[in-house]
């Protein structure tokens, strides 16, 4: 270390010296403790996919790996389990919520930082987190008891007005129009408007001031401004935060059981029509009665759900911390 | 150079550019016209889609307020349009539709909290929480969500009790710590942070619930499973906004690593790591699908969390808005409205505390 009156010649090593650990006793406890806590969460988590694993093998097993995943029957010969109609009525649900959820999460995370005026801009932040912490039985049982006569309406209307698109026709035999994957789309789309938001708020509120600046100076019209510099730049956190509102919907359980009721296991895609399903609401109504192999099939539907949330998660998750850096 | 306005990230200090629009506007108010153009648009909006529903004798209200908006959003473009050029048209109009959409999502939470209070005002009732649904039969009045608040007080209690000290210590050792095994803990717990609740039911359901039957710290350990990533990543997030410099100095002042973190970084997050479990408790409250597989539910008190069927609120009321009656109807939705009120209160609580922790962090130190 005497560097301070030695000669040009000797090697001075700009690279940061590494920050000796001291070595306290106090210290090894307290790393220890923590490290400890950080393996037993580890080990909460391993062990759980595990026996996750472990219980869904049977069923697994007597379907057929491939079958399992690409067939859409339940409890066919009582050995024969599939969870593709399921899967398939689960993103349906969760697409029609997105496609509601999304122009409104963007339009709120704009709002919140650009045009709410000072004195709205906390109170409009916390009715988004507020909606954000209210228990999902409340958005089941308002979409059950409150929402479902408007439901009915805007469902019938969709029918007469836009039965071009495929989608929105019913059959002779599919009259009834509640607990379709619409209305079940409707109540869970406002359950990830604030996961949307806040995501696109954070992301959007990362824009250069300059940038937007320079756009109003320019002449440009708040909108202008928006839709050129603050949009293109948050474009990739918002398809993040999508993502993440994506994962959301497809695990969604009590508010989808309380409205549709009961699942079908072939994938509908009359989504006005009742008549849908969702893996989620399939294990919360069957998991009473299912016993021996159909119990390791809803495990095994539990498993397939997990992972596939997961798989959405981790991409959202990625994006978005890739946008904040 | 004419410039578009997505080319300004490109420019050079140097670049000349030719102005977009020289009309010289304030970006942030409206004139006078402009907010007689809304009221006149809301006015004829009104009045027409007024009109339509007599006229075609329509009864609900909402799609009546629909075509009011779109008529309103039409008529507010035209006038706009007529004293301005397009662009500023548009721009016009996507703030009235952005301020309208907020007031649609502020509208949907309004409902939903006006509806349950209307509808479970009803039965709250001091004796609605000091009795439970023991004998009470599903026409009977009386009973009440004692035996549900005791089970989920003992339920989430438990779940809290382990996720505190576990989830902070997972995220010192995230964010402090930063040992080898760091990368795939974060890995696990931002995976886990999505799980839907319904599996973290199912585990404990299939591993434990199966063999042991339903009980009270089933239902805390599906919590747990659920609480434990949440309340770890937002601590996590809460230590990550520590100034360094307080670290460095503490360093530098010869404190050894562990009296740094209890003393300066602890102490410092306090108020947002209070948040973070404040907002665990109050997600852990409101789950109903993990608890539906775990503590199963019950009429009875029961006060032992090891052994036998629990109640708590969220299957209280799961379990009674299906019930063909009336008065079980009337029961559900009074304890929803309990379990919101409690939520609330955390929710508030939580706002509190970090509004008081930023405060602090601002004002000195």
């Amino acid at each position: 270390m005497t560097v301070i009156d030695a000669g040009p010649e000797v090697d001075l090593d700009d690279r940061p010296i590494a920050h000796r650990q001291a070595d306290s006793a106090g210290d090894r406890f307290f790393r220890g403790l923590s490290t400890g806590a950080a393996m037993v969460s580890l080990a909460i988590v391993l062990l759980t996919l595990f026996f996750l694993f472990d219980r869904a093998r049977p069923a697994l097993s007597s379907s057929g790996y491939w079958r399992f995943l690409t067939s859409a029957v339940w409890g066919l010969d009582g050995k024969k389990y599939g969870v593709l109609g399921l899967l398939e009525n689960t993103a349906i649900i969760a697409l029609i919520a997105l496609f509601i959820a999304v122009p409104f999460a963007i339009a709120m995370a704009l709002f919140i930082n650009e045009y709410a005026p000072a004195r709205v801009r906390g109170p409009i932040t916390s009715v988004i987190d507020l909606l954000a912490s209210l228990p999902s039985l409340l958005y089941g049982v308002w979409g059950l008891f409150a929402f479902r006569t408007t439901q009915v309406k805007i469902a019938h209307w969709f029918n007469h007005n836009l039965s071009v698109l495929p989608f929105f026709r019913l059959s002779a035999n599919q009259a009834t129009v509640v607990g379709s994957s619409f209305e079940a789309g409707l109540v869970v789309s406002l359950m990830i408007v604030p996961i949307i938001t806040s995501i696109t708020r954070d992301v959007t509120s990362q824009v250069p001031r300059e940038l937007c600046e320079g756009a109003l100076a320019l002449g440009g019209t708040r909108w202008g401004m928006i839709r050129d510099v603050v949009l293109p730049f948050g474009k990739n956190g918002i398809v993040g935060g999508i993502l993440l509102g994506f994962g959301r919907a497809l695990g969604e359980t009590i508010a989808i059981v309380l409205i549709i009721g009961g699942v079908v296991f072939k994938a509908n895609t009359h989504v006005l029509a009742k008549g849908t399903g969702s893996i989620a609401a399939w294990i919360d109504i069957d998991f009473g009665q299912a016993v021996g192999l159909e119990r390791s099939a809803l495990v095994a539907c539990g498993l397939v759900l997990f992972l596939v949330t997961l798989l959405v998660n981790l991409i959202g998750r990625l994006i978005v911390s890739r946008t904040a850096q | 150079m004419t410039l578009d306005l997505r080319d300004i990230a490109r420019l050079e200090p140097d670049d000349e550019v030719e102005l977009v629009s020289d009309e010289a506007r304030k970006a942030r108010s409206w004139t006078r016209a402009e907010f007689e153009d809304l009221a006149v648009s809301v006015v004829a909006a009104t009045a027409f889609a007024g009109i339509l529903r007599q006229v075609l004798g329509w009864n609900g209200i909402m799609g009546t307020a629909a075509v009011a908006l779109v008529v309103f959003l039409a008529v507010f473009y035209v006038l706009a349009r007529n004293s301005a050029s397009n662009e500023i048209a548009l721009d016009r109009v996507v703030t009235v539709t952005i301020w309208s959409i907020a007031l649609i999502i502020t509208g949907a939470l309004a409902w939903m909290l006006i509806y349950l209070v209307v509808k479970g005002a009803h039965d709250l009732t001091p004796g609605f929480f000091v009795h439970d649904m023991k004998g009470v039969g599903p026409l009977n009045p009386g009973g009440g969500v004692k035996a549900a608040i005791i089970g989920s007080a003992e339920q989430v209690g438990i779940a809290t009790v382990l996720v505190v000290p576990l989830a902070i210590l997972t995220a010192i050792y995230l964010n402090e710590i930063k040992g080898r095994l760091a990368w795939p803990v974060r890995f696990i717990v931002d995976a886990l942070v999505g799980l839907p609740s319904i599996v973290a039911g199912l585990i404990v359901y299939s591993i434990w619930v199966v063999h042991h039957r339903f009980s009270g710290v089933a239902g805390s350990a599906a919590l747990t499973v659920l609480m434990l990533p949440y309340v770890t990543r937002v601590s996590e997030e809460v230590l990550r906004t520590v100034p360094d410099s307080l670290r460095e100095a503490s360093l530098a002042l010869g404190a050894p690593r562990w009296r740094v973190i209890m003393q300066v970084v602890v102490p410092t997050a306090r108020a947002g790591l209070l948040t973070a479990v404040i907002l665990g408790v109050a997600f852990g409250v409101g789950e109903t699908a993990p608890v539906q597989l775990t503590a199963g539910g019950s009429d009875y008190t029961n006060l032992n969390p090891l052994h036998g069927q629990q109640a708590d609120l969220p299957l209280f009321v799961f379990n009674l808005i299906f019930q063909p009656n009336k008065v079980d109807n009337q029961r559900a939705f009074s304890a929803l409205l309990v379990l919101v009120i409690l939520v609330l209160v955390l929710f508030v609580a939580a706002r509190f505390v970090s509004n008081r922790g930023q405060k602090k962090l601002r004002g000195g130190r």
